[in-house]
């Protein structure tokens, strides 16, 4: 039997005044699935996650949360947590005292005493859960705004820019939590500028431009979609390694060799099963390969394809 | 394509367990109680009202422009009428400022609200939350004026009898009844205020002008009260009742003015309660940098104030008819000769005199204005009375002159002109020494509505 997804959007429409900030929007996020959402800002991306959230109402189209219709009331299905714009912290309470008030608000007992610590230990935020929340820096206010959403035991969590602010400990933790959520069956949606946080996190991203959906789907089918990506080559020899490529079918070489870390670098610029073929040659040819990676993430590339005709034809 | 906006809402028994009001009502007082001002604020009311009337009381001077101030030397319970006046005018207003002026507006600014409404899920029970708790700070701030400033007089001064605004004697358990329910009266323009507060801090979000409209309305009304408003229009202001409970001090009390200028509060707290809550829940949360309706603030706030103000003037208007100053001259001999005749049987107590009832004396004034070349209506420090009694047994008849400052809202301080032994002077010669004369100078109150003279 199919699960129903945690969110069914369908021609979503959001006008504020003359302008229209979503168009026509469909959305699919399955259950335990961590959904990416991407674009230019003024995309539209923080309408769709009010609408998830239930800040707004749309203005036509159905939206389904959790298998329950969302209807033209300011609210959402429980089960829905998050936050956009940033967490909403009062900052004359402190870290526990925010997520207690917070608790005591839902009603939920077991919520309360072990609920909190253990919300605060998920975000690595236990040594300054006494502390007031006007001295937290932004990575800490993310955290203790995730903690919050934690509380409540979500089934769909929203969250805009969890990782601004974050430093590489506090993005562990981040990570951490937003995938043992996923394999949990929490659908998480999030939006970020940061690709690499999203290809590290996401299975399926949605990139909107001016209200509308430019891409849907997996990240794998987005990079097969995509049009050549430069990758960065290092080797054990450069020069070889510049003559085979040079030899291969659809594999292009840029003019001149960069340094990187210190190495001499080569930046080819080739389609997925092109690359491949180098690869095989390289390693016939006994070249040992140090580092492949794209120069420009592949969604990153797609995000700046896929958008930028969009921006320019306003 | 199914339009969902156009479609029914979702089945009830899909929907969300509800935030109950109660639970949102702790979570808004948690937030009040946690902001250091509200906090400090609390203490100041609980406390410096008790320091100040205690500390006052003890001085030689005491402030005698102050309805009751000259009294504080006689009785614990005039201090507490001299912080209730000066609640009314500057405390209250400022205080429900910084409440309910406040209170939906620090979510602007904190950039909570979206917090929130995903947390409750209801704009309507979120509202509900904030104005029960803003209320219950606000109560707790006047219930803290009331009882420190009655502690304090009590402690410093003692449980007296208290001199009326007429002159007659309350004994202490009357006074206790009467400054109580006095407190109890200022609590609904309060309310009048905190409700515009609500407006405020709704309509016109983290803009300070939000923050400070209650304080600002207050200061209007106050100023129209100063101006030759006719008797209606005075009336029909939110704000009169922070006069009117004046009234509770003469004999018989003037209570028609009171309950007006209550029930114009109440209507006004629930008006502006009501039309922050229409303003409210059709406000758009997507926006993170809301900074109020703006020009919609005005047709859905402040006309509908305006509105109210005229509906309010016409009610009394046609209720009562007073569309005059309401200060007349034979009110003003009616008032000047009770007082004078309360004052009298005082002062003749004071001297230890043979005493006299308020009959017998039989005081008469006759009062005009300008020197009698203008007509003796309306405010102005240029009314003069002259003061006439009997004594039993003697067939002079007692005179004395007064200068009399009336304000627009009824209210004079009539200053003694002689004769010295009389009312000239602010100190009388008892057998126990020298005692404060009560005929030198004392306080009064015109009704200003219409009545009719008794006896």
């Amino acid at each position: 039997m199919d699960t129903p997804p945690a969110v069914r959007a369908r021609g979503i429409t959001k006008c504020f005044g003359e302008v229209v900030a979503l168009d026509g929007i469909d959305l699919d996020v399955a259950q335990g699935q961590i959904h990416g959402l991407v674009g230019p800002n003024g995309a539209g991306k923080t309408t769709l996650l009010g609408l998830l959230l239930g800040l707004a109402a749309a203005d036509s189209g159905s939206l389904d949360i959790l298998d329950t219709p969302v209807g033209r009331a300011l609210t959402a299905p429980e089960g829905v947590a998050g936050f956009v714009d940033g967490p909403g912290l009062y900052p004359s309470l402190t870290a526990r005292q925010n997520l207690a008030a917070l608790a005591a608000l839902r009603g939920g007992r077991r919520a309360r005493g072990a609920g909190i610590d253990d919300a605060l230990d998920q975000v690595g935020l236990t040594d300054v859960a006494a502390d007031k929340a006007r001295g937290f820096s932004l990575g800490m206010r993310q955290r203790l705004g995730l903690a919050a959403a934690l509380l409540t035991r979500p089934r769909l969590l929203v969250l805009d820019e969890p990782s601004n602010g974050l430093d590489p400990a506090g993005k562990k933790h981040v990570h951490g939590v937003l995938t043992r959520l996923a394999a949990e069956g929490t659908a998480v949606v999030l939006s970020s500028h940061r690709m690499d946080d999203l290809e590290a996190l996401c299975s399926e991203v949605t990139i909107l431009s001016t209200g509308r959906i430019v891409f849907t789907g997996p990240l794998s089918k987005l990079a097969a979609e995509n049009s050549e990506l430069d990758y960065r080559l290092l080797t054990s020899d450069p020069q070889t390694a510049r003559r085979i490529a040079d030899g291969t079918a659809d594999v292009h070489v840029a003019g001149s060799a960069a340094e990187w870390r210190g190495a001499e670098a080569l930046v080819v610029r080739a389609l997925v099963p092109a690359l491949d073929e180098l690869v095989a040659h390289l390693v016939r040819d006994g070249v040992a390969i140090r580092e492949l990676a794209p120069v420009v993430s592949p969604l990153e590339a797609a995000f700046l394809a896929l958008t930028e005709p969009q921006e320019a034809g306003r | 394509m199914t339009a969902t906006a156009t479609a029914p809402a979702a089945p009830a028994a899909a929907g969300p367990p509800r935030v109950s009001v109660a639970r949102g009502y702790r979570f808004e007082v948690v937030k009040l109680v946690s902001q250091w001002r509200v906090r400090l604020v609390v203490l100041a009311c609980w406390l410096a009202p008790a320091l100040f009337v205690a500390a006052v009381s003890q001085q030689s001077t005491l402030p005698s422009d102050t309805l009751f101030g000259r009294w504080m030397h006689a009785t614990g319970w005039a201090g507490s009428l001299v912080i209730l006046g000066f609640s009314g005018t500057w405390a209250l207003p400022l205080l429900t400022s910084l409440v309910a002026g406040d209170v939906f507006a620090a979510e602007d600014r904190l950039g909570t609200w979206r917090h929130l409404l995903v947390a409750v899920r209801s704009p309507r029970r979120i509202f509900a939350a904030k104005a029960l708790a803003s209320l219950t700070v606000i109560l707790l701030l006047v219930v803290g004026l009331a009882a420190s400033s009655i502690v304090g007089g009590l402690l410093a001064v003692g449980n007296h009898p208290l001199v009326g605004l007429d002159g007659h004697l309350l004994a202490p358990s009357d006074a206790a009844g009467k400054v109580l329910m006095a407190w109890a009266c200022v609590l609904a323009p309060t309310l009048a205020l905190a409700a515009i507060g609500l407006l405020g801090s709704v309509a016109l979000g983290r803009s300070p002008m939000g923050l400070l409209l209650p304080a600002l309305v207050a200061l209007a009304m106050q100023l129209a009260q100063m101006l030759p408003l006719p008797v209606a229009v005075r009336l029909a202001l939110p704000g009169y009742a922070f006069i009117s409970w004046s009234g509770l001090f003469t004999d018989p009390g003037q209570l028609r003015p009171l309950a007006v200028g209550v029930a114009v509060s109440l209507v006004w707290a629930v008006v502006a309660t009501a039309l922050a809550y229409a303003v409210f829940v059709r406000r758009d949360f997507t926006n993170a940098s809301y900074d109020g309706h703006g020009r919609r603030a005005v047709t859905v706030g402040v006309l509908p104030l305006a509105a109210l103000l005229g509906a309010t003037v016409a009610g009394v208007a046609v209720a009562t008819p007073s569309m005059h100053s309401g200060i007349e001259q034979d009110k003003v001999q009616r008032s000047v000769a009770v007082a004078f005749a309360h004052l009298y049987r005082m002062q003749t107590d004071e001297l230890n005199r043979p005493a006299v009832t308020e009959a017998q004396l039989r005081v008469s004034a006759a009062c005009n204005k300008g020197g009698g070349q203008r007509t003796a209506e309306g405010a102005g420090n240029d009314w003069r009375c002259v003061v006439s009694w009997h004594l039993p047994g003697v067939r002079a008849v007692g005179s004395a002159v007064y200068q009399l400052d009336i304000t627009s809202d009824g209210r004079f301080v009539a200053d003694g002109d002689g004769p010295k032994e009389v009312n000239g002077y602010f100190l009388v010669r008892t057998p126990n020494g020298d005692a404060p004369n009560p005929l030198w100078q004392f306080d009064g109150n015109v009704e200003l509505l219409d009545t009719t003279p008794k006896g």
